[in-house]
Parts: C-alpha cells; structure tokens; sequence
C-alpha cells in the first residue's frame, strides 16, 4: 500500500530538490555578510522545517493511535519520529558547519532554530530507548504514543522560549527568509523547502513500505513453518500481533 | 432457570505480547456458586481472574461479570468483585488500619467495618502495627479483609491459601469461603480439594480450556498437569 | 474523586512521613550541590544571572530525583492494583500524584531556597517576591510533566536512566522562564514582563496534556 507511487515520488523529489539547490547555489544573490557559506540555509531551514513537521505529524498519529488502538497509527508515528531525527541530525550539522563558517566556531548559542533542535532533538532521541525498555507490546505502543503526544506538545512551547530567551543578541540571520527576502531568494527557498517535504514523504512511506512488506514476510513465514521460526526478540519496533 | 449467570464468558482472548495467555476461553457461573480453576503454571490462570477482576481488557469474544460487559462497562463492575492473590496490596510500612482505611476511602465504606472484619480475623489488636511486622498468614488475613471490605458479590481467589500453614488458611474461610455465599472463582492446585467446593470446574492448559463443566472427574483433572 | 485523590494524597503523605526517603534526599542532595558549585566555579559567592542559574540547576536536578520515585512504591507495594480495583475515576490517581509532588517541591525548596541565600548568594535578595512567583509557577509545572514521565518510566525496565533523559529537555522552556522571572532578585537586570505568561502557558499545556493522557497509562 505504501509502495504505490513511490518511484513517481521519487523522481519528484529528486527533480524538486536538484533545482531548489541549483537556484540557491547559482539563481539567489550572495548573501553581503556571509558570502557563499549562508547557502547552506537553504538546506538547514527547509531540513528544519519538515522535521519539526515530521514531530508534530507523529503526535497527530499518536493520538490517533490511541484512540482507534489500531497497530497501523502506531508504526506511522514510530516511523515518523525516525525520519525526522534523521533529518533533525542532518540539521545539527549543517548548522554546526553554517556556525563555522559564519563565526568560526563549531556551535553557537545565537541562532535559536539550532538551539531549540538540539533540544528537541535530545528529548526525541529517548523516544527509541524508551520503547526498548517496555517489553509488553501493548504498553509499548500505548507508551511510545502518550511520550509522542507529550513530546509533541512541547515543540512548539519549546521553540517559542528559546526564540524570546535569545532576542538579544543577533537578528535573526534567517527570520529574513520569511519576511525582507529579495524575490530570488524567496524562490530559491521555496523550492528548497518543497523539495524537502517532499524527500520527507518519500523517506517515510520507503521506510513504511520496507516495514510492512517484511511483518508480512514474517508472519508468512510464521503460518507456513508453523513454530519453527524463532521466538521474536526483544526490540523498539511496533509489529504486528500474530493473527 | 431463573437468575442470570453471576459470570458468563464466551471464547474470552487475551494476549500477552506474542503469547495468547487465554484463547477463546467459555464458561458460565450461576450467582452463588463456586467456580474452581485448575492448570498447571502458565496457563492462564492469573490472567482469567485478572480479567475478571477489570485489571486487563478483553482482547477477543465477550464477557459479562453481574451482567456487565467487560471491557465496556468495567468501572460498573469494580465496586462489586474483590479480588485476593499473592500480593496482598498493602503497603508495608502502613498498619493494617490504615491501609484497609485507605481502601475504604476508595470504596467509600464506613470505617466501622474495618474493625468489624478485623475483628472476625482475629487480628484487631494489631491492627496498629506496620504490616511488615506481622507474619505472612496475617498479612494474608488482612488482605483477605480488603478484598471483602466492601461487600463485594464476586470474589477472585488466586490460590489465597497458598503457603499458609492451616490454621491461617482456616481463619480465612468465614471471609472468603463457601460460607460467605457469595459467587467464587478460585484457582487450585489441589484435584481432591478443589473439586470437593466446585459447582463449575475449568481446566485451563497452554490458554485453552480443556475441561469445563459440572462432573468432572479427578483424574481428568489430574491429567491436565501431565 | 474528590474522596478517591484525599485518600491516595493522605495515604502519600503519610508514607512520607513514616518513612521520610524523598524529601530528605531532594534536601541534602540540594545542599551537596551547592557545595560542589561552589568549589566548581571556584566562586566565594554568586549573584545576578549566575545566581538564578545555580539555584535552578539544583532545584530541577533535586526534583529528578523525586520524580523517580514518586510511582516505585506503587508499583512495588501493590499501590496501583489497590487503586485499579476501586469504583473511582482515575483521573484522581493523576491529581493526587500532582498534588504530592508539588507539595515535596515545596517542602525541599523550604530547605534549599535559604541554604543557597546563606551559602551562596553574594548580595542580598531584593523583591523576594519574584523568586516565590518564579517557585509557584516552576513547582506546577515540574508537578505536571514529572508526573507524566513518572508514570511513563514506572513501567519500564530501565527507570532510573529515563527519567532524567525524559525530564531534562521537557523542563528547559521552564527553566528558562523561571531564571528570567527570579533572576532581578540576585541582582540581574528584570527582564520582559511575559515571562510569567510563557511560564503559565508551560504549565497549562503539559497540565492539559497530562490529563488528557494518563487513563493511557493506567489502562490494560
């Protein structure tokens, strides 16, 4: 089910993001303080964004979840988070690297969107350990679902401290993105940020599709060697119950 | 036939994890008797009576405990069944009052009570004392004075009786016993014994019920644990 | 419910102080951090931004320790199954265990607020005020998602390592606000006047999270 389109998908996000980095590399003007290494704002906020997105659409699965007590909004909102702390590692370090060239130091307390990731990105990363230590399935998943709705919750709260906490020091180098661009770069990041939703889709419906069709590997195999098959191990991920 | 069944359950299923800890499992309890469960470690046993007793959901067929359907209309279900296993849910560094005065608060039963079954068990001159110091078949008892505190219709017993010495086990019937006259699910390792109290019997093996019914002989019984 | 949170808050209370564990151990481990700070920042004496820093460091590392034991005697003495068996809304087990928790905040700020003006604080505290709205504010919220995680890592195997990986991050936007709102008290220059709301706002949310998810965690 999740397999379908993908390689149309595939191909969309490939085109959508090889030409939202040409415009930002050759299209967009240079930035006159940073010089060339501000581009790699082009991926930081757009990897930024979809990941926060990525957050908040595993809490809208999880409280699914626990309303319907249906595995599928479970492994949506597990395969969710994964992603995103993908992406949200992939902000860490363009930033780190952003913070270098810019100010010559590998981390820097001034830009609150870095700042509030790590953070996030912090609390996020216990989600798997937690899922880990819970070995009923049932709780797990129920567990996995209230952290994911709690975590949720604390994003936008989080990222709205640490934005006035920080409000001394540097103007945002990149709230201009939203508000005082010039055109060029306004479209080279709309670009950007639309190739990246769209790399998010396509990584999440993969690893779904990888997911599903494996469980139901498994459980073939299950039905057709009767208890031959080892006894599952422990582990973090949702599956599905036996039929 | 008059009354409803006390309890009924039909092809009740309740996993754990990957296990199938009860699988379709049916009988029906008339109100007023007693039901005794047999099987050997792991057979679902516990988690019948916890399902009974609201602590687990049904996860497949139906269940109606006093004409309730569980999961659905558990919480009407509570104040009505007591439950009394190996833990004794009393906190050690309590006494026996004021943990049994803590479930009466829960349940909103009068205080008064509390000395009453106190009484009945012989144990209400230490009843101020913190449980840890009280012996094992005192704990017991005043654990099964919990689990009649507030009157309940429906009595759970997971092997009450287990490593207490018999004149403990014997302070423990006018409460819980057959001659309380209440409905009665009971586990049991004892073939003799148990079928001797039985109005139904179940045999639970691997989650399946492989014996139900009145009639039941002793050696089938005994057949279970093989 | 009202009967049902009175009888798991009493109950609470008096185990607490049967067998005083958690708040004695929040108050000594709070005084040992002051003297670590001491030594580690190699400072006579703190103030201003630095001062507020130091106290609410300690502060939320001392209610770490309390929220991981808040739910152990439960799980452990047959606390839940007592409570799981009785005819009450269960929304009370979440109240009453709020409730407690923010009163063991109270009792350990009680103790550790004048060690740290005595032990620590350089100039003297001027506006005390600030501090107990920044402690009022500070104290529901850590209440709120302590709770939540508490009952969220009680079932799991490896408890003592979760919860403070799970409190940390959740309690930041908090310390935040709770540094900005005490810290003129030591000297630091006020800052803006929201700060109270951020904090309150912190405390709506998560008090509205928790009580929209705990049945979650109870039911089975």
């Amino acid at each position: 089910m999740y397999g379908t389109r993908l390689r149309a998908l595939s191909i969309a996000t490939l085109v959508t993001l090889t030409g939202g980095f040409a415009l930002a590399a050759f299209y967009a003007p240079e930035d006159a303080d940073q010089g060339f290494m501000q581009k790699i704002l082009y991926l930081h906020v757009p990897l930024a964004i979809a990941a926060l997105c990525g957050f908040i659409f595993a809490g809208i699965c999880a409280i699914q979840h626990l309303r319907t007590n249906e595995f599928r909004w479970d492994l949506r909102s597990y395969v969710a988070i994964h992603v995103s702390l993908i992406f949200g590692a992939a902000v860490l370090i363009t930033g780190s690297i952003w913070a270098r060239a810019s100010w010559g130091h590998w981390w820097v307390w001034d830009e609150p969107t870095l700042v509030s990731f790590l953070i996030v990105f912090l609390l996020y990363a216990t989600y798997q350990p937690l899922r880990f230590s819970i070995e009923d399935r049932d709780k797990q998943s129920r567990y996995a679902s209230v952290f994911a709705i709690t975590a949720g919750a604390f994003v936008p709260l989080n990222f709205l401290a640490v934005r006035l906490a920080q409000s001394y020091t540097h103007p945002r180098v990149f709230a201009t993105a939203n508000g005082g661009l010039e055109p060029h770069m306004k479209v080279a990041f709309y670009v950007c940020l639309l190739g990246m939703a769209l790399l998010y889709v396509t990584l999440w419906k993969y690893e779904m599709a990888a997911k599903n069709t494996r469980m139901q590997l498994k459980a073939l195999r299950r039905r057709l060697g009767g208890d031959i098959v080892a006894p599952p191990r422990r582990s973090a991920q949702p599956t599905m119950e036996s039929a | 036939m008059g009354e409803a069944p006390a309890i009924e359950l039909d092809g009740l299923v309740r996993r754990y994890g990957e296990r199938t800890a009860l699988d379709r499992v049916s009988v029906s309890v008339p109100a007023g008797a007693t039901l005794v469960v047999f099987g050997p470690n792991g057979a679902g046993k516990s988690t019948l009576l916890r399902v009974l007793a609201t602590l687990l959901r049904p996860q497949g067929g139906s269940a109606h405990v006093l004409g309730k359907a569980l999961p659905g209309e558990a919480w009407k279900v509570r104040g009505h069944v007591g439950l009394l296993g190996h833990d004794p849910l009393l906190h050690r560094d309590l006494t026996a009052r004021e943990n049994l005065r803590f479930h009466a608060r829960l349940h909103g039963v009068a205080f008064a009570r509390i000395d009453e079954l106190l009484e009945q068990v012989g144990l209400a001159l230490r009843g101020d004392e913190p449980v840890r110091e009280l012996s094992r078949g005192m704990v017991q008892r005043v654990a099964a004075c919990r689990a009649v505190l507030h009157e309940p219709e429906v009595l759970l017993l997971d092997e009450p009786t287990a490593n207490l010495d018999p004149a403990a086990a014997d302070a423990l019937e006018p409460l819980v016993g057959r001659a309380s006259g209440r409905t009665r699910v009971v586990t049991s390792h004892d073939p003799a014994r148990g079928l001797a109290e039985a109005d139904v019997v179940l045999g639970l093996r691997g989650g399946r019920a492989e014996l139900s019914g009145d009639g039941v002989s002793e050696s089938a019984v005994r057949e279970l644990y093989r | 419910m009202r009967r049902a949170v009175s009888a798991v808050l009493r109950r609470d209370l008096r185990i607490e102080t049967r067998t005083p564990q958690v708040v004695p151990g929040m108050a000594l481990f709070s005084i040992s951090a002051f003297v670590v700070f001491h030594f580690a920042l190699q400072a006579r004496s703190v103030s201003g931004n630095l001062a507020a820093g130091v106290l609410w460091v300690t502060l939320l590392l001392a209610a770490v320790l309390g929220i991981a034991r808040q739910f152990v005697a439960d799980r452990e003495e047959g606390g839940f199954e007592g409570f799981l068996l009785a005819p009450v809304d269960r929304t009370a087990l979440l109240v009453a265990k709020v409730a407690s928790l923010f009163l063991f905040l109270v009792a350990l700020e009680l103790v550790a607020v004048p060690a740290f003006l005595i032990m620590l604080l350089g100039p003297s505290p001027v506006e005390f005020w600030r501090l107990l709205l920044a402690l009022l504010l500070a104290d529901a919220g850590i209440a709120f998602v302590g709770t939540l995680v508490g009952a969220l890592a009680v079932q799991s195997r490896a408890r003592d390592l979760l919860v403070p990986l799970l409190v940390l991050p959740l309690l930041v936007p908090l310390l935040i606000g709770a540094v900005k709102i005490s810290a003129p008290v030591f000297g630091a220059p006020v800052a803006a006047a929201r700060w109270p709301w951020v904090l309150a706002l912190y405390d709506l949310v998560f008090g509205l999270v928790a009580y929209a998810v705990f049945d979650f965690l109870l039911e089975d």
